[in-house]
């Protein structure tokens, strides 16, 4: 088993859950309560990952923050070195993929609060960002916990986009299902069969814990 | 004092828009707005403070402004200073009782927080209850800690909207009783919306119906409410009984007029009122306010006398319900001990015994 490989999974997928939770949080929270007309395309814009095929999201990725791209023209200006093929490139397109896991199951806590415990909170002298903290969070927790797991659980499992942005270069971008891909191209089965388990369980036990703190937040079936 | 003047249009699937459009002022002390669901009673509620906006018009409060459309100004509900307490109560589920209550008085020192906070729940006999959750209540409870929530902000408007839904009546005294004290302390306006005919007349100083989205009427509680002059507000005020009439003649020298009931099924007096002979009225008349008799009374004052039969009998809990076929058909509630004396069966021939005054005219 590829320790390297699965360490850098697992810092990749932590990275990109905690750093979308900071912008799902905002877009959620705009998606949810806003009664502007042109929300739709917003939201439609946030679940494009769900239909898009992976290396479609990889291939606009990558020209994005090619050398010439737009994406990478600034980080270059900024840092000194091109944002494709480096970790900081690796997590800013899964961000991008695991976008709607972070935002839906926020948006979906967010509407499901009573609004009168928000029209409280303003009658009783709180502002937007204290009946936010006060109020929506600590009621909204498990959709957060379910954001958090879902879009950890969504990066740590990536392919496509990891190897169109990414490439395979070992320690920087060689994540997990890239080792596993290797192993499996190189016919070494027992070693693909390893890390494939390890990723299997990881996702069953990170799924049951979404689940079971909150059978009703976010459900891929229509609960009963 | 607290003046309102505002319009509000809702789009609706509809042919007709509902439109609130309401000019009001509210004294201190309470006034009790009535009127049927869908009247637009929450709404305003909501506009006052601040949670919806109207379209036109404004809202002030003494010397200061809340909210004025020319001059688009609205003040957010955090800046209105009023407390409102919501049908659903709206108590955070997450807080306990003194963190519900504590809520509103983040702008103060911790030392005058804890004061006031012991304070409204030593009013409100709620201090044993300050470390649980809203969960953890009853219904009578839940209402206390939700009004003292409210109230511990020393808010310049209270609104509270059907605040006591759900209560025994004698639970529901004692909160009344609770709130009627705070109010003689603090007299500020109070907007108290209810349909409970018994709230009304336990806290009623004025009143204001509102039907359809506008004010009928405004004024003492019995006055308005037991000469209701349109179908909603005869049918919201407790009058079982409204039946489509045709004015025939007037009276004046009696101060009546006679009207025929129910497409000329029948004929009886009611109070001249503002209806010309041919004019096609209701007249609401309330079921208990009917006397029922097994023989045909004489030497009676009451004018009405309708013979007719028992069709239905129908017991609800302390009272019976008879559905009674004098021409028109009318609701008469009488006691279980009545129907017993009586004999009171469907098929009974009996005489339906109605006075002048029990009779309103309704448009």
């Amino acid at each position: 088993m590829n320790a390297e490989a699965l360490f850098l999974s697992l810092r990749l997928a932590a990275t990109v859950a905690i750093l979308l939770l900071a912008i799902a949080l905002p877009l959620a929270y705009s998606l949810a309560f806003s009664t502007w007309r042109g929300k739709f395309l917003v939201e439609s814009v946030v679940a494009l990952p769900l239909v898009l095929p992976p290396t479609v999201l990889g291939f606009y990725a990558l020209i994005a923050m090619g050398p010439r791209g737009p994406l990478g023209k600034i980080w270059l200006s900024l840092f000194g070195h091109p944002l494709a093929f480096t970790f900081a490139g690796l997590v800013l397109a899964s961000m991008l993929y695991s976008l709607p896991f972070a935002v839906q199951p926020l948006v979906a806590s967010f509407e499901s609060l009573d609004r009168r415990l928000l029209d409280a909170s303003a009658v009783l002298g709180a502002g937007r960002g204290r009946t936010f903290l006060r109020v929506i969070l600590p009621l909204a927790w498990p959709g957060v916990l379910t954001a958090l797991v879902l879009s950890f659980a969504h990066t740590l499992g990536e392919f496509g986009v990891v190897l169109m942005v990414g490439g395979n270069l070992p320690g920087i971008t060689r994540t997990v299902s890239i080792d596993i891909y290797d192993r499996v191209q190189a016919l070494d089965y027992t070693g693909a069969h390893q890390t494939a388990l390890l990723l299997l369980l990881v996702s069953f036990v990170v799924l049951s814990i979404v689940y079971g703190v909150n059978r009703r937040v976010w459900l891929p079936w229509p609960a009963k | 004092m607290l003046n309102v003047q505002i319009r509000k249009r809702f789009r609706s699937n509809g042919a007709q828009p509902f439109v609130l459009d309401v000019a009001a002022s509210f004294p201190p002390g309470f006034t009790v707005l009535f009127g049927p669901s869908g009247a637009g009673k929450s709404t305003l509620l909501d506009c006052i403070a601040g949670l919806q906006q109207p379209d036109s018009g404004e809202i002030r409060l003494e010397e200061a402004t809340l909210f004025d459309a020319a001059r688009s100004l609205s003040l957010p509900p955090r800046s209105r200073k009023l407390a409102y307490v919501f049908q659903s109560l709206a108590l955070f589920p997450h807080l306990t009782v003194e963190q519900n209550i504590r809520y509103g008085l983040s702008d103060l020192a911790g030392t005058e927080q804890t004061k006031r906070t012991n304070q409204i729940a030593n009013s409100f006999r709620i201090e044993n209850l300050f470390f649980r959750r809203p969960a953890e209540l009853s219904g009578g409870e839940k209402q206390r800690v939700a009004l003292a929530r409210a109230l511990v902000t020393r808010p310049s408007v209270l609104l509270l909207d059907e605040p006591l839904t759900g209560l025994d009546t004698a639970l529901r005294r004692s909160i009344l009783e609770d709130l009627r004290a705070w109010n003689e302390a603090s007299r500020i306006p109070i907007l108290y919306v209810t349909h409970n005919r018994e709230e009304v007349d336990a806290i009623g100083e004025r009143i204001v119906t509102l039907v359809n989205g506008r004010i009928q009427e405004t004024g003492a509680p019995r006055a308005v409410l037991d000469a209701p002059r349109s179908i909603e507000l005869a049918q919201s005020a407790g009058f079982e009984n409204v039946l489509p009439a045709v004015v025939v003649e007037h009276r004046p020298a009696d101060g009546v007029m006679r009207v025929s009931l129910d497409h000329a099924a029948c004929e009886i007096e009611i109070p001249l009122g503002d209806a010309a002979p041919g004019n096609e009225v209701r007249v609401a008349i309330r079921a208990g306010d009917i006397l029922i008799a097994t023989e045909p009374p004489h030497f009676l004052s009451a004018r009405n006398i309708l013979p007719g039969t028992i069709e239905a009998v129908e017991t609800r809990g302390t009272m019976v319900a008879l559905r009674v076929k004098a021409g028109a058909i009318f609701q008469v509630h009488v006691t279980p001990g009545a129907v017993r004396a009586l004999d009171l069966s469907p098929g009974l021939l009996v005489w339906l015994v109605v006075k002048t005054h029990s009779c309103h005219l309704v448009r």
